[in-house]
């Protein structure tokens, strides 16, 4: 690649040609110097900075209330920064209309804790309902959904509603919704915060594979086992601020068997302070 | 392709969210069977009420031995004041024969008397009765210090309205329309208020349902569309059974009563076909464009 500049063979020219516009450098993500402030005087984020690249695979860590929702509302643009820029894929979100939203969520997928299906609809019916949205022909959606479906391990529930279903599948069915017309980015609010272990590691499993087509992902979670096994970049915050940010992490660092010891019996001495003994 | 999505998707919702549309669809039931019996006695109280307010009237009398021109002239001015509607001509004989037919035992009295004493009379009826007395200021100027009248043309003998007769009919009248009208509003307002209240109810239901159409990038009007059909279907069907219920009123009960009582039989009333169209059309209308408003609230996100 050294002698690229003198050289105009084909293939070099190829090379660039293939490289989209924006090029691998614009962050999918930017965060620069974002303060929210909720309404009632709470600071959520207090000027927090972060870039994510394409294809990365992120968890924002932390307590709660530490500011990890409002970063993936502040993406949605549910929420508007008090101050500071959001830019997705380059894009600046203020600069966006209230109009066009739907146009940026239909480029971002979205899991949830609560699932957020539709319980009026079969399995089927929610994951087309995505792509019913965006105004794709019905023969297309007939081919994507029971693909899409077929790939979280949902295939012979299709006609299934979703309160009859386990959580385990029907976080699958959301993610299957979220994924369905393959957006760039991947967001997920304590995707396994309602499931046990073991079906969260195939909803992780889930996910990781979404990310390994290219599909940038954030995940805010604070199920630290799941965070440990991936290894993956972990940004953390901490009322609002971001006090780590590592390329590959724990979900606490450096943290020996007897300090975890010492910091659960800290914790657990302060739910029994009502019991003194 | 997109109307026939957007109404499946509406009748999904009606179907398996019965229970808030059956509500809202009763609710227009109601208002519209209430409404439609009150649009015809407001219309019949009010056509009542105008048809009393008719009955004012400016007498004109000719003075005696009068010429033809002057009659003329005299008829002319009258056809040409801007309050009158509708000049009558009524000869001294016709006056007789109106009075005999009205009072028993006048004729013997007339026979008594010899002669026909009563004056050749116009009878202007007004456009608005509230200003009859236009028609008599534009007639007749009086002097206040000695009370002698002078009028505009010659050949006018006097002028009258029965003043205390008109002043009375007048605020009856007005008052009972002025009620009539203030009730029918009240009426329609709370109406409305109803509907769109019920339809809010059973939008709240589905707020959830919104917020995740709108997280996975629906525009409003894709989420709005099918709520306004929905509504469009609960106000047609209400409206419906409404219409249906006031025909077996009217044809059971009304109809043959109609002939007993004036009120009913009123002719000023509105014609069945055309209230079933204002009801129908008013309860299709308020439910849709409730639904639409409703749903803002909820898209505001």
């Amino acid at each position: 690649m050294a002698d690229a500049p003198t050289d105009i063979s084909p293939p070099a020219r190829r090379f660039e040609r293939r490289e989209p516009p924006v090029g691998r450098n614009v962050p999918v993500v930017e965060f620069d110097d974002v303060t929210k402030v909720y309404d009632k005087g709470s600071v959520a984020l207090d000027r927090v900075s972060m870039r994510v690249g394409r294809g990365d695979f992120v968890f924002l860590v932390g307590a709660t209330g530490c500011g990890k929702s409002t970063c993936i509302r502040l993406l949605m643009k549910e929420l508007e920064p008090t101050s500071g820029s959001i830019a997705i894929a380059g894009r600046k979100l203020g600069e966006i209309d209230r109009k066009k939203i739907p146009y940026l969520r239909r480029n971002i997928g979205v899991v949830f804790q609560d699932y957020k299906l539709l319980p009026n609809r079969t399995v089927y019916a929610n994951v087309a309902y995505a792509l019913e949205v965006i105004g794709e022909p019905r023969a297309s959606i007939r081919r994507k959904v029971p693909d899409i479906l077929r790939l979280v391990g949902l295939s012979t529930k299709l006609h299934n509603y979703p309160d009859e279903l386990s959580g385990g599948e029907q976080q699958r069915v959301s993610i299957a919704r979220a994924f369905v017309n393959h957006p760039p980015l991947l967001l997920c609010d304590e995707p396994t915060g309602n499931l046990d272990p073991e079906t969260s590691i195939g909803i992780m499993q889930l996910i990781y594979r979404i990310n390994k087509t290219g599909t940038t992902v954030v995940v805010a979670t604070h199920d630290r086992e799941m965070v440990d096994k991936m290894r993956r970049r972990v940004i953390e915050l901490s009322e609002g601020r971001i006090v780590r940010d590592e390329v590959s992490g724990l979900y606490r660092p450096d943290e020996s068997t007897s300090e975890f010891a010492i910091r659960l019996r800290g914790e657990l001495g302060i739910g029994m302070e009502g019991h003194p003994n | 392709m997109r109307f026939g999505f957007f109404l499946k998707e509406s009748l999904r919702a009606l179907t398996r969210n019965a229970a808030p549309s059956l509500a809202a669809m009763l609710t227009v039931i109601l208002t519209a069977l209430v409404l439609g019996l009150f649009i015809p006695v407001v219309q019949a109280t009010t056509g009542t009420a105008n048809r009393v307010r008719h009955r004012v009237v400016v007498n004109v009398y000719l003075a005696n031995g009068i010429t033809q021109e002057q009659q003329t002239a005299v008829h002319n001015k009258l056809i040409g004041l801007p309050n009158s509607k509708e000049v009558q001509f009524i000869s001294k004989d016709a006056a007789l024969k109106e009075l005999e037919a009205s009072r028993k035992g006048t004729k013997e009295a007339f026979n008594l008397l010899g002669a026909n004493p009563l004056p050749d009379t116009y009878r202007v009826v007004p456009k608005d009765p509230g200003k009859v007395q236009h028609i008599v200021n534009a007639l007749v100027t009086t002097d206040p210090a000695t009370g002698k009248k002078t009028f505009a043309v010659a050949g006018i003998g006097d002028v009258r309205n029965r003043e205390s007769d008109t002043s009375k009919i007048l605020t009856a009248t007005s008052l009972v329309k002025s009620l009539t009208a203030g009730m029918a509003a009240l009426l329609v307002l709370a109406s409305i208020a109803l509907i769109a209240n019920t339809i809010r109810l059973s939008i709240f239901a589905r707020r959830r349902e919104v917020e995740v159409m709108k997280l996975v990038g629906a525009t409003n009007w894709f989420i709005r569309w099918p709520f306004v059909i929905e509504g469009v279907i609960v106000g047609f069907m209400g409206g419906l059974v409404a219409v249906l219920l006031l025909w077996i009123v009217k044809d059971t009960l009304v109809d043959p009563l109609a002939n007993r009582f004036a009120l009913i039989a009123a002719p000023n009333t509105i014609h069945f076909p055309e209230l079933i169209a204002v009801l129908l059309v008013s309860c299709v209308a308020v439910s849709a464009i409730g639904s639409g408003l409703t749903l803002r609230r909820f898209l505001r996100v």
